[in-house]
């Protein structure tokens, strides 16, 4: 019976392929190199069976290897240290790290990129993206809580660019408001090199009891292996491989991948479903079914378990009875979740699969037989040692060099640049300068996006788009929380990529401090082009080299991540493009920060914290010109750790009310934001700043010095705050005050900009392109 | 007024989560004849005036360029309704 | 206050209730707000008792003297929003108890509502934002009608702001349906400044003739706590959302005298 079903669909069983060295496999177009080939061959002893090559070929792809980039990659767990160690109770390698918040409880988060599949299908690559992460996170053990979305298109004005907007934010929130996640923050930026490489990344975040933590393995000898969830049909096959390993090209259609479709209320029940498993602790290990789909699941447990499982794949439940074997090994069908469970569990762990109707197959069982063996009817059509498949692929030490071109790239700054003259020092100038850079599309209002995504729902959101960071309540009895901000700047890293990807860290670390959280873990999303290039290779090493030394300077750690090449068109690669989320810890949300001045904050005392300097290389000023040369700003990390205790602990101790850091568009940005963000207004005077800091008014404006923060004090605290900032030894200035009946920004001596006129020109922009 | 009417499917091999949704709800109800259901999209494009074979060619195209995601989904008919000529529909459906 | 556990178990309060109501939340495969809405009725001061749609149970209804149906997807909204969710087994209980003579108390919030009119227990349905986005805002309504059994802790006239978010949230019936509606002040809450999604008359919200059973789009379970939910048109966060439980718990508390 059996034979007659492997005859009849031609299944190539491990007996077939010992007996017939011979045949030729289609290993180049599964994305392998001969290399990769040959090595499958020596670690089998023979030739590899379809189902095994099948395998092979998605986990050896970059997208699941990272074989380009873990030489490098090794430097976050090199560089750790016992600070940095100390709360982590997860690192890299795991579904998602996880760090210990005390009383208990612990949070869980990691950022993830779905670029490619977002450019082909932009509303399901972005939905399936945020549906891929929320499973890492549901795979700890615990139940998501928040996503935020980090987004990079092309220009603006580009005729793709509206389809991608449209069908990507429409995903994301098609996907995550029908699971009730809150979309807490993130960001848009447009930049004529994402054109055709759109970055779509999806961050999301968990909580959990320490006792619920679950791990990716497969122990206890005897324990049965589970698939459960949608039914596996033909999605994205070979996607894993082929989409994330070469750059997509539409001169091989044949590559066209199956789309992914995600069900996000298939998603919304396994979320349930899974936190009661967890709750009755009905699961030893728990594995969701990502890229590489059951060869991963599979691989990876057993390899970080006992070692041996054993599968017969005619038990997975199929939504296209035609797939062959490779196939269903490879598929990428959503809302699929592989679970270990003893014998003992089988009968409950039923149960709760049919309280919420969702579909379970039991495919085998844990062995010490250190292989991976999968049948067909009895047929073994996979026999490896998982080990080689998920964790022993190949490892590429691949050549670097700095580019030629960026010499001549740092020495073009901006001030000595064409774009650089006639700079807007009049009042007026200054103020239609400053209309002109919060309409512009990267500092524009982004509520056009944020208002498609549900940010209230669970109750717990203290702060969301477009303050410094999202926060979420985790305890309501305690005010327990976390606060989560992504950053990058593709301008910064393209300049300098050791600096721009530190610059990433410390904006993230600093936009968390000052919502008044404590940084505590990194997760970081590495958008880079091809690695085959050597300056591509050059600018990816030098970025993570400078992310994991600010980490230790810091002191905190990468607890997981992404890394997402070939993220470009022919030649062209897009800006390097570290995306870089910190998590931090609130004792109680209610001390958290926003980011504006607020209603009952008349005559509060506006100060700006941290020096300025002529620092426009890089900026979006400099990119209102088009100009992108010379060196990023300077950082400084001691500064950053400085102004990050003033913020965190005048937040602590009711010292300040508001709070915003400057980052792009520099002080112009944030003044015009926090007057914005709740409409109240404001007085300021530039004088003693321009003086200190040897600045003109322009500079005092645009510059985009870091480690600086814009903070309103109450008039009782004014002695307090300057106290700690002086004993800290940490430059602070007086800029003016809140004025709750100035229905505008004053800028004294300079102009006044209504906030009704500011309004308009900040939120005109994205319903002007996209409708 | 004419009418030219597109339908439009998700391709066979993609996954249909609202057809899924419903095929599991119908046996709840008692409807157990149905083993599976997939769920499309109707259009109907009003044409003044005559329907001649180079509108139906538009008509076509729009369907296979903007009315369906290509990526996802079929035109499975095209086909003209002329209510004012008879009960009948004018122009037998063609597969596209 | 006690805190809302991980898993949906939605009672287990520690701290004792103000009063001794129990309101039933009932959760659907897809709803989402459940736990906002059981964390509403306990800030508001009586017990919250999980309902499951799929309960069979001659007394699946447990006793409560209210019901919530709070928002969400309830089967990914497919078909139609609410129009899967609205053939449970526990809805039948639900329909029939409103319509009693004791007229259970239930108020459908978002996908609430919808369900609430696929269960014909209100009339008109809700299509897609005529903007065809899903818009998620801090939203003011007029209360319309404050004799209700979900509203009558507000001044008649009454502007709240809660939070809108939704997909499907326009308001539609024939002009017979709306004539009747607004003849018999069954409009229960009308958007206020901007219509955010189209709905006929503006209308945000509407109740059964007997005042038992309201519905409305936009999320009262959303606006409990200061710092949580929608900024109000003062500036100031909101709360007004606590006067829909006050209401029901009012109203609970004088037929019990």
């Amino acid at each position: 019976m059996s034979e007659t079903t492997v005859q009849k669909f031609n299944i190539d069983t491990v007996e077939h392929a010992a007996g017939t060295p011979d045949v030729e496999l289609p290993w180049a177009e599964l994305g392998l190199k001969q290399n990769e080939f040959e090595e499958i061959v020596k670690l089998l002893d023979r030739r590899p069976t379809a189902a095994e090559l099948a395998m092979y070929s998605v986990m050896w792809s970059e997208h699941c290897s990272y074989k380009s980039s873990k030489v490098h990659l090794r430097q976050f767990g090199e560089k750790l240290t016992d600070e940095m160690k100390k709360d982590m109770m997860v690192g890299i390698g795991e579904n998602a790290g996880v760090t210990d918040l005390g009383d208990g409880w612990a949070v869980t988060f990691k950022v993830e990129s779905h670029n490619h599949p977002s450019f082909v299908e932009p509303y399901q690559g972005a939905a399936t993206g945020i549906g891929g992460i929320v499973r890492d996170i549901i795979s700890m053990g615990a139940r998501p809580v928040a996503v935020m979305d980090p987004l990079r298109f092309g220009a603006i004005d580009h005729p793709d660019t509206a389809r991608l907007v449209h069908g990507i934010v429409s995903g994301i929130g098609g996907y995550g408001n029908s699971l009730g996640l809150p979309n807490i923050g993130g960001e848009v930026v447009f930049d004529s090199v994402y054109q055709a490489n759109p970055l779509v990344n999806a961050l999301a975040v968990g909580v959990l009891r320490h006792e619920d933590l679950r791990l990716a393995n497969a122990s206890g000898v005897g324990n049965r292996v589970v698939l459960f969830g949608a039914r596996t049909g033909g999605d994205g096959i070979g996607g894993a491989s082929v989409l994330a390993s070469e750059s997509f090209d539409d001169s091989k259609p044949s590559k066209r991948p199956a789309v992914q479709v995600g069900d996000p209320f298939a998603e919304k029940v396994l979320i349930e479903c899974c936190l009661e498993l967890f709750k009755h602790s009905l699961v030893e290990g728990i594995q969701d079914l990502g890229a590489a789909g059951i060869s991963c699941a599979t691989s990876e447990l057993a390899s970080n378990g006992e070692g041996g499982m054993r599968v017969e794949l005619t038990n997975v439940l199929l939504r296209d009875p035609t797939l062959t074997p490779g196939e269903i090994l490879m598929s990428e069908s959503q809302e699929r979740m592989m679970a270990v469970v003893t014998p003992e569990n089988v009968a409950e762990f039923e149960k709760v699969m049919e309280k919420w109707n969702v579909e379970f197959s039991w495919l085998g069982e844990v062995t010490d037989s250190g292989r991976l063996v999968i049948t067909w009817e009895g047929a073994t059509i996979v026999d490896v040692d998982p080990r080689t498949v998920a964790h022993e692929g190949p490892v590429y030490n691949r050549p670097f060099n700095r580019p030629e071109w960026l010499d001549q790239v740092q020495a073009d700054g901006f001030r000595a640049s064409h774009a650089g003259a006639d700079l807007p020092a009049a009042g007026d100038q200054l103020r239609a300068a400053v209309l002109e850079l919060m309409a512009s599309p990267n500092m524009c209002d982004k509520s056009w996006v944020t208002k498609q995504y549900d940010h209230y729902v669970g109750g717990n959101t203290a702060l969301a788009s477009p303050d410094d960071a999202g926060v979420i309540r985790v305890d309501e009895e305690t005010g327990l929380g976390v606060a989560i901000s992504t950053d990058a700047n593709g301008r910064y890293a393209y300049l300098d990529p050791y600096t721009g990807a530190q610059l990433a860290l410390a904006e993230s670390y600093r936009n968390v401090a000052t919502s008044g959280a404590v940084p505590m873990a990194v997760t970081d999303c590495l958008n880079f082009g091809s690695p085959e290039d050597p300056e591509v290779m050059w600018q990816f090493a030098e970025a993570v080299r400078g992310l994991a030394d600010a980490c230790q300077t810091l002191g905190i750690p990468v607890t997981g991540g992404n890394v997402s090449l070939y993220n470009q068109t022919g030649t062209t690669a897009i800006h390097p493009t570290p995306v870089v989320g910190v998590l931090g810890k609130f004792d109680d949300v209610d001390r958290r920060t926003p980011s504006g001045w607020q209603q009952n904050a008349d005559g509060q005392a506006i100060y700006l914290l941290g020096t300025t300097r002529d620092e426009l290389d890089g900026s979006e000023f400099a990119n209102l010109r088009g100009h992108l040369g010379g060196l990023p700003p300077k950082l400084d990390l001691e500064a950053e750790k400085t102004l990050g205790a003033i913020l965190i602990n005048a937040s602590r101790d009711g010292m300040i009310d508001s709070a915003h850091d400057l980052s792009e568009g520099g002080l112009a940005a944030a003044l015009s934001e926090m007057v914005l963000r709740f409409g109240v207004g404001a007085r300021i005077a530039l004088d003693d700043l321009c003086a200190r800091d040897g600045v003109d008014a322009f500079t005092a404006l645009f510059s985009e010095s870091q480690a600086r923060a814009v903070v309103a004090v109450p008039r009782s605290e004014e002695v307090r705050f300057n106290d700690m900032a002086t004993a800290r030894q940490f430059p602070v200035v007086r800029l003016g005050v809140v004025d709750v009946l100035a229905t505008a920004l004053e800028v004294q001596g300079l102009f006044d900009l209504p906030i009704a006129e500011l309004r308009e020109a900040h939120e005109g922009t994205l319903p002007k392109h996209f409708g | 007024m004419p009418r030219i009417v597109v339908d439009v499917m998700p391709k066979p091999e993609i996954l249909d989560p609202q057809g899924k949704a419903i095929v599991g709800a119908l046996p709840r109800l008692g409807f157990t004849a149905f083993s599976g259901v997939r769920q499309g999209k109707r259009f109907e494009l009003t044409v003044d005036g005559e329907v001649t074979e180079e509108i139906l060619e538009q008509a076509r195209n729009a369907a296979a360029t903007m009315l369906s995601n290509p990526v996802i989904e079929d035109v499975v008919n095209v086909e003209v309704l002329d209510e004012t000529a008879s009960e009948d529909v004018a122009g037998a459906p063609e597969a596209v | 206050m006690s805190e809302t556990p991980l898993i949906a178990d939605l009672g287990g309060s520690e701290t004792a209730p103000l009063t001794d109501a129990k309101i039933g939340v009932v959760t659907f495969p897809g709803t989402l707000d459940d736990r906002d809405a059981a964390r509403a009725v306990r800030l508001a001061g009586a017990t919250p008792v999980p309902l499951w749609h799929a309960d069979t149970d001659p007394a699946a209804l447990r006793g409560v003297d209210a019901v919530v149906i709070p928002g969400g997807f309830s089967y990914g909204d497919y078909l139609r929003a609410g129009a899967i969710a609205r053939f449970a087994p526990l809805m039948a209980k639900i329909v029939d108890a409103a319509n009693s003579i004791d007229k259970l108390p239930v108020l459908g919030i978002c996908n609430g509502f919808q369900i609430l009119t696929e269960a014909h227990l209100l009339p008109g349905s809700m299509v897609k934002n005529d903007h065809l986005k899903f818009i998620c805002r801090d939203q003011t309504l007029r209360v319309e009608n404050n004799r209700t059994a979900w509203t009558n802790q507000y001044a008649d006239g009454q502007e709240i702001t809660i939070v809108l978010k939704n997909q499907d949230g326009q308001y539609v019936a024939d002009e017979k349906t709306l004539d009747e509606l607004e003849a018999e002040g069954r409009v229960a809450f009308r958007y206020v400044g901007w219509n955010p999604n189209g709905s006929r008359r503006g209308i945000a919200g509407i109740t059964n003739s007997a005042g038992n059973v309201v519905g409305l789009m936009p999320h009262p379970e959303h606006a409990v706590e200061p710092g949580f939910g929608p900024l109000g048109a003062d500036g100031h966060y909101s709360t007004d959302g606590l006067g829909f439980f006050a209401s029901v718990l009012s109203q609970l508390v004088g037929e019990a005298k």
